[in-house]
């Protein structure tokens, strides 16, 4: 731990704001929030519904943008950056994980995992390479040509990971990875997260509902009506 | 794998597609067929000359001029050739098979060059007092050949007249209408000093041949005053202005077709906008993840706009290829009132130009709000 704690986080988060206005009033949604995650960590942030989680993911992931506050990722000023620079710095240092996994239907699993490699310059031959390894990762090599609609949910959640993370990017973002999927395809894709962390040492912040699921996680956050409770351990 | 994406989301949901299709070929059709009549229409007159002027009778076309013009007609400084003609109106077997016939004088053809004759037929011609010329078209439409006896019953000059076809002259190319007849002026006139006195010497109009086409204007002044204040006062117009003259009282009528052939390219707008809207909201969360992945806002309207310009591709495509076989199905039915009912390249590119067009107006809105819409908004939008 004291190894971590010494080299500077990756995430920094220093008194960040965000309000929704809704019919003419201000719905504040996150209040004052300051935290560091670390890299390598698995963060697991915890919090009744309309709490905030998927908003301050949103914040992390440069989808959304803070009211007031700083929020630096491996040192860069995010909040600083332009739309068409956010999109490039998002492709190079964020994969997203969605509740109901987001691919798109039009496309095969192999042609979904390969989405992200589209913003990259590399060959037609390395995607293929990149593709294949991310897809053996997950355990879908034999159902590469599948569209979504021919997967299950626990199979499209996997190609969902493995589109994540086959551009290797800094942060890997969950929002409820598990929510939309039964014990067993959750039991899965949990486990496969975890390896990702144990044995590559990708950093992980992933909200979830489920105590199960947080328990995969080296570190819980808690949020409650927008304020982080000190529920860490 | 964008152009992956635009083929495979314009073949999401075929039935509306297809639909959508099928819209698009009907009104492109429709557009090329309306401007294909537009332009049948003014082919008569675009096909007429500058290098010629018409002088007629200042009243109407009806009342007819002194021969004694034609001399008075040539006086005038920058006309170099005068021709007779008149309408003649006879009914060959039943008044169905109506065909227009000229009595000329032998210098008419000089004046059309468009009509090519082989010199031996017009000197054969010009030997008989009762030959008379068919156009090609007119020939293979009657099966008339060289040494044929064509009688017509009269109706403005009354009785039964018989001419000798003496020569087929043909269109100098496949635009030209050949489905006329010409006939000797003098033998009219010498026919109704027998039968008719008082009408003879009388030409309907005079067909003036003149050098320089930019000074039309001004010797068709000087040739109405020549006559002004006579008995029968002229009306010199060019040849062009003449025939627009005769469909002038259609111009309403091509107006209407002409707004009504950009109505329905209007009509198909709103339909295609409106596949493109519904399909673009369908897809607002996926739009959304491409731009998670970090897809530009720029990529997501690329993506719509390129499936709106793949369905209208088709359905145009499909409309170009069809046009033809329409427009010949047409003229098969209609074909007396547009001799000439040829689509034509400005057609084609029209045609192509509004499906491009369709495809662009149709995508700009869902585009421009796709690309717009905020992330997080976009990704809430899922079911
Ligand atoms: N675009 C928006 N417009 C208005 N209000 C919003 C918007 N997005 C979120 N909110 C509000 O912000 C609050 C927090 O939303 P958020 O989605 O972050 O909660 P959450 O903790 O992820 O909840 P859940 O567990 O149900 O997903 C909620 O009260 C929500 O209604
Ligand atoms: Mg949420």
């Amino acid at each position: 731990m004291a190894s971590t704690e010494a080299m500077s986080p990756i995430v920094e988060i220093r008194n960040v704001t965000k309000a929704y206005r809704r019919g003419g009033q201000i719905v504040p949604v996150l209040t004052d929030i300051t935290l560091d995650i670390h890299a390598g960590e698995f963060t697991a942030l915890m919090g009744p519904s309309g709490s905030g989680k998927s908003t301050l993911l949103n914040l992390i992931a440069g989808i959304d943008r803070p009211d007031a506050g700083e929020l630096r990722v491996d040192g860069l000023d995010v909040t600083a950056l332009g739309e068409t620079e956010l999109a490039d710095w998002r492709a190079s240092h964020i994969g997203f994980i969605f509740q109901f996994y987001n691919l798109m239907p039009v496309l095969t699993a192999f042609e979904n995992v390969e989405l992200p490699l589209m913003l990259t310059p590399l060959s037609r031959a390395e995607r293929r390479e990149r593709v294949e390894l991310t897809l053996a990762m997950v355990g879908l090599t034999d159902r590469q040509e599948h569209y979504p609609s021919e997967l299950s949910g626990g199979q499209q959640q996997r190609v969902a990971i493995a589109r994540a993370i086959v551009s290797d990017p800094t942060l890997i973002m969950a929002d409820e990875p598990t929510g939309d999927l039964d014990r067993v395809s959750a039991g899965d894709v949990l486990g496969f997260m975890r390896r990702l962390n144990d044995e590559v040492g990708k950093t992980i912040i992933m909200v979830t509902h489920d105590a199960q699921a947080a328990k995969m996680a080296r570190r819980i956050l808690h949020l409650e009506k927008g304020v982080l409770t000190n529920g860490e351990r | 794998m964008l152009l992956k994406l635009i083929l495979r989301n314009a073949l999401r949901h075929q039935l509306r597609t297809t639909l959508t299709v099928v819209g698009l070929v009907v009104a492109v059709l429709a557009y090329g067929l309306l401007q294909t009549v537009i332009e049948a229409w003014y082919a008569g007159a675009q096909a007429a000359s500058n290098a010629r002027l018409i002088t007629r009778n200042a009243i109407s076309l009806v009342f007819p001029l002194p021969v004694s013009y034609e001399a008075r007609i040539r006086g005038v400084e920058g006309v170099a050739t005068v021709a007779r003609s008149s309408w003649f109106v006879g009914i060959y077997q039943d008044p169905r098979k109506f065909f227009a016939q000229f009595a000329v004088s032998d210098n008419y053809l000089d004046l059309y060059p468009e009509f090519v004759l082989r010199e031996a037929e017009r000197q054969a011609w010009q030997r008989d007092r009762k030959g008379c010329l068919v156009g090609r078209q007119l020939a293979d439409l009657y099966g008339f050949k060289v040494g044929d006896v064509l009688p017509l019953r009269g109706t403005i000059f009354p009785g039964t007249w018989e001419f000798v076809v003496r020569g087929i002259f043909d269109g100098s190319d496949s635009s030209k209408i050949t489905r006329h007849m010409l006939f000797h002026w003098d033998y009219l006139n010498e026919t109704l000093r027998k039968t008719a006195k008082p009408r003879m010497d009388q030409v309907g109009i005079y067909i003036v041949g003149i050098a320089h086409p930019e000074s039309a204007p001004a010797i068709a002044r000087a040739i109405d005053s020549t006559f002004r204040n006579s008995l029968a006062e002229t009306l010199t117009e060019t040849e062009q202005a003449f025939q627009l003259g005769f469909i002038a009282m259609s111009n309403e009528i091509i107006a209407a077709i002409r707004i009504v052939s950009y109505v329905v390219i209007l009509i198909i707008m709103a339909v295609m906008a409106n596949t493109m809207a519904m399909s673009a909201r369908e897809r607002t969360a996926e739009y959304a993840t491409l731009k998670t992945l970090g897809f530009t806002p720029r990529y997501v309207a690329v993506l719509i706009v390129g499936e709106s310009l793949a369905i209208c591709a088709v359905g145009g495509a499909l409309a170009l290829l069809a046009t033809p076989l329409a427009a010949e199905l047409f003229k098969h039915f209609a074909g007396t009132y547009f001799p000439v009912f040829k689509v034509s390249t400005l057609t084609f590119w029209l045609q192509a130009a509004c499906a491009v067009a369709v495809a662009v107006a149709a995508a700009v809105v869902p585009a421009l709000r796709a690309s717009r819409v905020r992330i997080v908004e976009g990704l809430r939008a899922i079911g």
